[in-house]
């Protein structure tokens, strides 16, 4: 690596105005050789991402900014604000991406008109520039075909150009030059920044300091006019002194390569077991025994997550509970929960709503997609009961957003159950509300909302168990197929038969294990270090879930649908067992 | 604004020592487009002339016209090879049934390597984004599970029961529906799909491209459309398959890098994405070096 290009990376470079982030842009950057993807997300964050869709290497630059997520124009793949994690893949709508699917992206900072960026690790922080009191400007940014070096060189002989004058440079760098311009009345000073595209190619960027507060348009006009010509005349000149020159080779930016798990096809379960440090920083009451709870990072980025995912909350008192994320799409700078006060609490509701406070720091887990949400469907129908609103809001902020027609039917049982009113408001013309309905009349309305199925609709359920087994009913008795009706269940009131041992062969460990009674199949995988993620570990959140490749299962979830189950070719681990003397598990 | 990653990798992009590439055909024209009057066109590397004089092909090196390259005509085109020529060119028995409108619909200039623009050809999840309202259409991207293998006797990737949405899957039909294709790779650098023929059930409709390289990283991509279809004229064939093709220039152009990387870990595969993976290994394993990177060893 050459020295320039070695002292080149060591630093901060800016790398845009902040006016080219006209809002829903993509603007296409370059520092030493690497092309950056620069955005502006609609809450006022900047993103800096390699300029290339991690799936076929289509250029970032040429995608669609909706202000929330970037958009790749090859093939719909999107990643979101802040933590450039991909958020969905068109081509398997049914599933969650992989969470480590994440674009390379690097620091940003804006400052004083300027976007600035560094390759270096060990530089956590823009080094203060100093500008002049006053008030400042930025100036047209002028490019250059010529090294570095031959343009700090030229910008130093404009500076001693004209002996008259008492100017002088304050200091320089090997990218940066500052001077102070002595005037009648009124000093100004200009700081240069040389931001290194490539080997043979720079942009000047500068900003002026000093200004007088009250100056007005006409002479802010005149005085850019002014400067951009003699950046000009350096760009003339710089180019003129290259010609006597070799031009050196171009810098070649080394990608880095996707993790080694990513680059074979793809398996989309995924251990996550980590567990994020967060601070309760709002806490308040979102309708009658409903609290919103929001927990933002301590230290680090928050990762992704997609509509219809949850995250574990590991309590101080040692429970943990899941909790749907209510957050909109991009929103990535904090998880939203909602925590209904259960009557029967073990502990967990009563926690939240009693002793959790402002500040506090809880453990969560990274968020997990069991019910993920397609966006292909002509009209997606989302039911939620309750608390089962939580998922839903999520859900229909992403469908709202994308112009993709829905709607969200939500039954509570009164006005002030209703949650996140704040929320419901953006979507409201697709919200419809069914209040104090009893169990004969919810049943009715379903049937209404139900009564016919087309192709490419698709409808989602969360709420109180009895709730989704007459909506699951309801919908088989007017056609709708299984994998067309989609669910999340609190929790599996099912009773549970733990009475019958049986074998499990794992074709992959080479293991034959037996499953005494009174033990699950999680457990005995368990003590034999078959290690597999799990999470609510009562047959409702799908995390535990294998593949069978011989003997029948005795399904006990609530997770599988029927036709699932039929098929007989996965299982819940944490509840489910054998009918058939043993089974065979590609584990 | 700052265009010169193309230049950069246009540098190290010239001649071609590989083997199995100069032993290959190459399409480079076609026929019913060339006369007498020599033409001029680059094949890997070097400029070349060519011309048809009374029925006959001729081809050879722009530095030595009066020696002949091998020409072989086929499927419409003019093929030549600048090396010594392996084995005869892929059969595509289609062509010669009687009763097919053989059509040369197109051929594309597009700066991209040959393997990216094959790549392009296979992959399916792109038609909603790329080919919006003809070849697929949103909210319908999901690509099904579809077989893939390379057949032993041929040795050629063969992709079968791929299925697709279609907003408009024959000229008279009523909405969308999900149309099957066969996909072929006979040649590294062309590829051949079947799709089923709104005409007739029993037969396939044929789309096949011939990627000239031009060098590793231009191409000229030539369209051959065989259709048993007794409505459309050549010209509404032709402006089709050119319209696909235009709508698929800026976005291979816009793909980094321009050769194919055949390092599984310079891009991140999804299921959809079965073809790509298996067409990558067979060039990987054919020992193929021009118009891809090769995985390191």
């Amino acid at each position: 690596m050459s020295t320039h290009l070695q002292n080149a990376k060591k630093q901060w470079h800016p790398i845009a105005a902040s006016t080219d982030l006209v809002p829903r842009h993509v603007y296409h950057a370059q520092l030493t050789g690497r092309e950056l993807a620069v955005w502006r997300a609609d809450d006022g964050h900047v993103n800096v991402w390699e300029n290339r869709c991690l799936h076929r290497g289509v250029r970032l630059s040429i995608g669609i900014n909706d202000g929330r997520e970037l958009v790749c124009q090859y093939h719909g793949w999107r990643y979101a604000n802040r933590t450039a994690g991909c958020t969905y893949i068109p081509a398997h709508p049914a599933d969650a991406p992989a969470r480590t699917i994440c674009n390379n992206q690097y620091p940003v900072v804006e400052k004083e008109g300027l976007i600035w960026s560094t390759e270096a690790d060990d530089q956590p922080e823009l080094p203060a520039i100093d500008y002049r009191a006053g008030d400042k400007l930025v100036l047209r940014a002028m490019p250059i075909n010529a090294t570095p070096e031959v343009v700090l060189i030229t910008l130093k002989q404009h500076a001693h150009a004209d002996e008259s004058s008492n100017d002088r440079i304050i200091e320089h760098n090997l990218f940066s030059l500052s001077m102070l311009l002595v005037g009648n009345d009124t000093h100004l000073q200009v700081n240069y920044f040389i931001q290194p595209v490539d080997s043979n190619r720079v942009v000047v960027r500068a900003v002026l300091s000093g200004l007088p507060n009250d100056a007005n348009t006409a002479y802010k006009l005149q005085t850019l006019r002014e400067h951009n010509e003699i950046l000009k005349q350096v760009q003339e000149s710089a180019e003129r002194q290259m010609e006597a020159l070799d031009t050196p080779l171009p810098w070649e930016p080394v990608i880095r390569p996707v993790s080694e798990k990513l680059s074979y096809m793809p398996e989309l379960s995924s251990k996550r077991r980590s567990l994020l440090r967060v601070k309760v920083s709002d806490i308040r009451d979102t309708a009658t025994a409903i609290k919103a709870v929001e927990f933002m990072s301590i230290e680090g980025q928050l990762p992704t997550f997609q509509p219809g995912a949850h995250i574990d909350v590991h309590l101080p008192n040692a429970l943990i509970r899941q909790y749907s994320l209510v957050n909109a799409t991009g929103q990535t700078d904090r998880y939203i929960i909602g925590v209904k006060r259960e009557s029967d609490s073990t502990g967990g509701s009563t926690y939240i709503h009693d002793t959790l406070r402002m500040d506090d720091v809880v453990a969560v887990s990274v968020p997990r997609n069991n019910f993920p949400m397609r966006r292909d469907a002509v009209k997606t129908l989302l039911i939620a009961g309750g608390i089962g609103i939580t998922p839903m809001l999520s859900m229909a902020q992403a469908l709202y957003h994308s112009s993709m027609p829905f709607k969200l039917h939500y039954f509570v049982q009164g006005a002030d159950h209703l949650a996140f009113k704040e929320t419901l408001e953006t979507f409201r013309s697709s919200l419809i509300v069914h209040s104090a309905l009893d169990p004969a009349q919810t049943q009715l309305e379903l049937n209404g909302i139900l009564s016919s199925y087309e192709n490419a609709h698709h409808v989602y359920v969360c709420g109180p168990g009895p709730m989704l087994n007459v909506t699951r009913t309801i919908a088989q008795s007017h056609s709708w197929p299984d994998d067309a009706v989609h669910f999340e269940y609190f929790k599996n009131t099912q009773t549970q038969d733990k009475s019958v041992p049986f074998e499990v062969s794992l074709s992959r460990s080479g293991l034959t294990l037996q499953v005494p009674s009174g033990k699950s199949l999680l457990q005995v995988l368990r003590e034999n270090n078959v290690d597999l993620p799990s999470s609510c570990e009562q047959g409702a959140c799908g995390t535990c879930k294998v593949t069978v490749t011989a003997g029948e299962a005795l399904h006990q979830d609530v997770y599988l649908s029927e036709t699932e189950k039929q098929r007989g070719d996965c299982m819940m681990t944490c509840v489910s067992r054998a009918k058939s003397n043993s089974l065979t598990l590609d584990i | 604004m700052f265009a010169n990653s193309y230049e950069k990798e246009a540098m190290n992009a010239m001649s071609c020592n590989d083997p199995v590439i100069l032993n290959q055909w190459h399409a480079i024209a076609a026929i019913e487009d060339t006369g007498a009057t020599a033409c001029h066109t680059r094949l890997l590397g070097e400029q070349l002339e060519y011309s048809v004089v009374e029925g006959s092909a001729h081809a050879s090196r722009a530095q030595t016209p009066n020696k002949q390259l091998p020409i072989t005509c086929a499927y419409g085109y003019i093929w030549t090879c600048l090396g010594i020529p392996s084995a005869p060119l892929f059969e595509l028995p289609e062509y010669l049934e009687s009763d097919r409108t053989n059509v040369c619909a197109a051929s594309v200039g597009v700066r991209v390597s040959a393997p990216r623009a094959v790549e392009n050809f296979l992959d399916m999840g792109h038609f909603p984004y790329v080919h919006t309202g003809i070849l697929g259409e949103q909210p319908h991207t999901e690509v099904r599970e579809y077989d893939v293998e390379v057949t032993e006797d041929t040795n050629e990737v063969i992709a079968t029961r791929c299925r697709f949405y279609q907003p408009q899957a024959a000229a008279g039909a009523e909405g969308g529906m999900l149309v099957e294709y066969i996909y072929r790779v006979p040649h590294p650098y062309c590829s051949v799909l079947y799709k089923s023929c709104p005409d007739d059930e029993s037969r396939l409709d044929v789309i096949a491209l011939f990627v000239q390289p031009m060098d590793e990283i231009n191409i000229r991509a030539h369209a051959l459309v065989s259709v048993i279809d007794k409505t459309s004229a050549p010209l509404a064939i032709r402006m089709f398959q050119q319209t696909i093709f235009g709508q698929d220039k800026p976005i291979l152009e816009n793909q980094l890098p321009k050769r194919l990387p055949l390092d599984p870990r310079a891009e991140t595969p999804i299921r959809a994405d079965k073809s790509a993976i298996v067409y990558r290994r067979w060039l990987s394993k054919q020992g193929i070096r021009y118009g891809v990177i090769p995985a390191a060893a």
